[in-house]
């Protein structure tokens, strides 16, 4: 249910076309071509190195592809699209969890007096309202995780990307997050999800995009490729070896 | 020796006595500075602020001139300002000069460099730190500046002050452009110069003690805020 002053028509489906991404003379992405459509959870998944990060700062406008490009083809497009991204080790400001979330929501201009209501709301609903006032630096990094999804989702993104999420929480801390992914989900924000954790994957994923050294290997919807993945890296992936 | 202990005898009862002459003279010097300090700080933390984060040509030099610009000495700052406000100079209509005004005038125009180039530097270590997660929520670098400023307020809290213990030691600048006048434009520093040329040792010492003592507590006072801030706010 996202609030009025913020939804608008989708600018999904997004599209790489042949894109190239290199850095001194290195090719980190190669000619990569991908369609991520609207619904259900993505998930790119490979080894460490495998240039899921670098496909997420392309997606949310936050690099430049060298070559080729990224359109976003739906006709919400044209206002430009609503994506926000929560990164690995996310930064948060040296002040309380409310106005973390108050201040993403300031930087798009919402007027104060619907702020205040829509952060109200996305804390109780990310379970946060009792940490509300605590200093947000000072909570531990699963704590922060889910500050950092809380400010991602009070901006009520159409599409939402995640670096490895959980990727360095305790069990109790990693689940509490994925709950908290999951009701974005159900929300119908459209999640794409970077992650080496393969049963993280299996838990979210509605589609699979296997990179591995920088090029995509395959995007397979994910119940085929998890029984029958097409590439051979993503087979030995599945297997547990490990990728050279 | 003697002439010490006499010295040191007379200083601690003008203290003691809260002297009506030392206490002039020392309000004015927080007045002076203070407010010198305030404008420096209001023109030099968003100016030195931007300068961390923008990237236009020609920067480098910007930068490479403002960090010159530290070792500024204050007697050629006053003597800049002196001409400036001087009866032939640009500004000479005014009527400034041998004023508190003039005062602050050439204090702030001191500090500046010394406020703008500290921020700079600190607000490009938080750019490096929070840059990308600020563009992922949609701040320009301009709309950045406050934000970092903020993030820096412990940091930035200590430049204030090193400004204002720069203002308040410095005495080419006021001396040039105040003159040092009695009861109007004689702050701590021009009168411990006066006082000890003249041989009145007790309140150039006495003054000297203020000076030392004050600028031990605001720097005690400042690490104790910034202790405890950083730990309330995380």
């Amino acid at each position: 249910m996202p609030p009025a002053e913020l939804s608008a028509a989708s600018a999904l489906p997004l599209v790489f076309e042949s894109v190239r991404l290199e850095a001194d003379g290195k090719t980190l992405l190669a000619e990569l071509s991908c369609r991520i459509e609207s619904g259900g959870t993505s998930v790119l998944l490979g080894p460490n190195g495998a240039g899921k990060s670098l496909w997420l700062g392309l997606a949310a406008g936050l690099r430049e592809p060298s070559s080729g490009r990224l359109r976003w083809l739906g006709p919400g497009a044209a206002a430009g699209p609503r994506c926000a991204i929560v990164r690995q080790r996310p930064v948060l400001l040296r002040r309380s969890v409310r106005a973390n979330l108050a201040y993403a929501l300031a930087l798009r201009g919402v007027p104060r007096a619907a702020a205040r209501a829509r952060v109200e709301r996305v804390l109780a609903a990310a379970r946060l309202a009792e940490l509300a006032e605590r200093p947000a630096r000072s909570l531990s990094v699963g704590e922060q995780q889910r500050v950092a999804l809380a400010r991602a989702w009070v901006l009520a993104p159409e599409v939402l990307f995640l670096d490895e999420p959980a990727a360095s929480l305790d069990p109790g801390a990693a689940a509490a997050l994925e709950s908290l992914v999951g009701t974005l989900a159900s929300e119908g924000t459209k999640l794409v999800v970077a992650t080496h954790d393969l049963a993280q994957a299996r838990r979210l994923a509605s589609d699979v995009l296997f990179l591995h050294r920088g090029r995509l290997l395959e995007h397979t919807p994910a119940a085929e490729f998890f029984r029958e993945p097409r590439s051979v890296e993503a087979r030995k992936f599945l297997a547990g070896e490990i990728l050279a | 020796m003697n002439d010490l202990s006499e010295a040191f005898a007379a200083a601690f009862r003008m203290l003691l006595e809260r002297d009506p002459e030392l206490v002039e003279i020392v309000s004015l010097s927080l007045a002076v500075s203070g407010t010198a300090t305030l404008l420096a700080g209001g023109l030099g933390l968003p100016l030195g602020a931007w300068l961390g984060v923008a990237r236009f040509p020609g920067r480098r030099g910007v930068v490479t001139t403002l960090n010159a610009l530290l070792g500024l000495p204050a007697v050629v700052v006053g003597l800049g300002v002196f001409l400036v406000l001087s009866r032939s100079g640009p500004l000479g209509a005014l009527g400034l000069l041998f004023t508190p005004a003039a005062m602050v005038i050439a204090q702030t125009v001191l500090l500046l460099p010394l406020v703008a180039a500290l921020t700079r530097q600190a607000a490009e270590d938080l750019w490096d730190e929070y840059g990308e997660e600020l563009r992922a929520l949609g701040a320009s670098r301009l709309r950045a500046v406050p934000t970092l400023l903020f993030e820096g307020r412990f940091a930035l809290l200590t430049v204030l002050l090193a400004g204002l213990g720069r203002a308040l030691a410095e005495v080419g600048a006021v001396i040039l452009v105040g003159g040092n006048i009695a009861h109007v434009t004689r702050v701590m520093t021009t009168a411990i110069a006066l006082e000890t040329s003249r041989g009145e040792l007790a309140l150039a010492l006495g003054l000297g003690i203020l000076l030392l003592a004050l600028s031990l507590t605001l720097n005690a006072a400042a690490e104790l805020a910034r202790g405890w801030a950083q730990r309330a706010a995380g």
